[in-house]
């Protein structure tokens, strides 16, 4: 069975095509290539992903003018049916600012750009998304991110922590997230938001695929469902 | 009508550019500035009609994010 996943592209998005290429190599079928002004998503659905990059130039707050935008209902309203979200990185702030994931990525602790493979703890290996690793797996996913403090308050923090719902932590510092938090899922667990790339690293010659299984977890899952 | 809406970061949320401006302010010799929260403000012009419930539900849905910022409400005399 051929998936279809969609991604979908906002103005300033920069990691949309590698979003897609990635897609493609794991469920060897083309992405489909959403515009932000789609009013409606292309029937049948299995998989979304919002991408990276800088979306209106990160006016306002990062992600902020994206999550109103007209393709954002309806991807909320898919996501409420339980297709499964994929938000990596801008993709991940525009799921905060959707209010599909709590919590909000404001600065760098640090000011400063971070670019670099960032260590990462798999906390979760159980969902959708990861269960391709293994609980406490170390793996290197690069991040490149300006805003990916994550913040929330304590209560919520706890909620995600006593329900399995942090997905990966840093294993260093990098950016000041409370609690170290690289990613985190929603509720039901259809939906994703990290901030390091996983579509950056899976192939040899990206310098490592540590990012492979989180698209074979959920790919897989989702063919032979 | 002029509306001003002051935006700023909720207490006990960290700033890190407050804190960067505060260190640059020290670094051109002020004293005396104990702490910096930098904020933002947008400058509205809205038709008299525009209520008050929906001036609040701009602020709520977009120029604010509720989980780390407060906002504040100013009409300014024309």
């Amino acid at each position: 069975m051929s998936l279809r996943c969609a991604v979908i592209t906002f103005p300033g998005s920069n990691c949309d095509r590698d979003m897609a290429v990635a897609l493609e190599a794991v469920s060897g079928t083309p992405a489909i290539r959403v515009w932000h002004g789609d009013a409606t998503l292309p029937e049948r659905l299995d998989f979304i992903a919002l991408p990276g990059g800088f979306s209106y130039g990160d006016y306002l707050r990062c992600g902020a003018i994206a999550s109103r935008s007209p393709v954002m209902r309806a991807v909320i309203e898919a996501a409420g049916r339980g297709v499964p979200v994929l938000g990596v990185c801008n993709g991940f702030q525009v799921l905060t600012e959707s209010g599909l994931l709590p919590g909000a990525l404001m600065r760098n602790a640090g000011i400063t750009f971070v670019c670099r493979n960032a260590r990462l703890v798999v906390e979760n290996d159980s969902s959708l998304f990861t269960s391709a690793y293994a609980k406490g797996q170390h793996v290197s996913i690069p991040v490149a991110h300006h805003d990916g403090n994550y913040f929330a308050d304590d209560a919520t923090l706890d909620r995600l922590e006593g329900d399995g719902r942090i997905a990966f932590r840093y294993a260093e510092t990098i950016n000041g997230s409370v609690r170290d938090i690289a990613g985190i899922l929603n509720e039901k667990g259809n939906v994703l938001g990290m901030m390091p790339h996983p579509e950056r690293a899976i192939d040899l010659a990206h310098g490592g695929t540590d990012g492979r299984a989180l698209f074979e977890s959920a790919l897989n899952a989702l063919a032979s469902a | 009508m002029k509306i001003r809406v002051h935006v700023s970061l909720k207490n006990g949320v960290l700033d890190p550019q407050g804190r960067a401006i505060h260190h640059a302010l020290e670094g051109l010799g002020f004293s005396g500035v104990n702490d910096v929260r930098a904020g933002r403000l947008f400058e509205l012009d809205v038709d008299d009609s525009v209520s008050d419930d929906a001036l609040d539900d701009m602020c709520r849905k977009l120029l604010a994010n509720m989980v780390i910022e407060n906002y504040r409400i100013e009409k300014v005399a024309a």
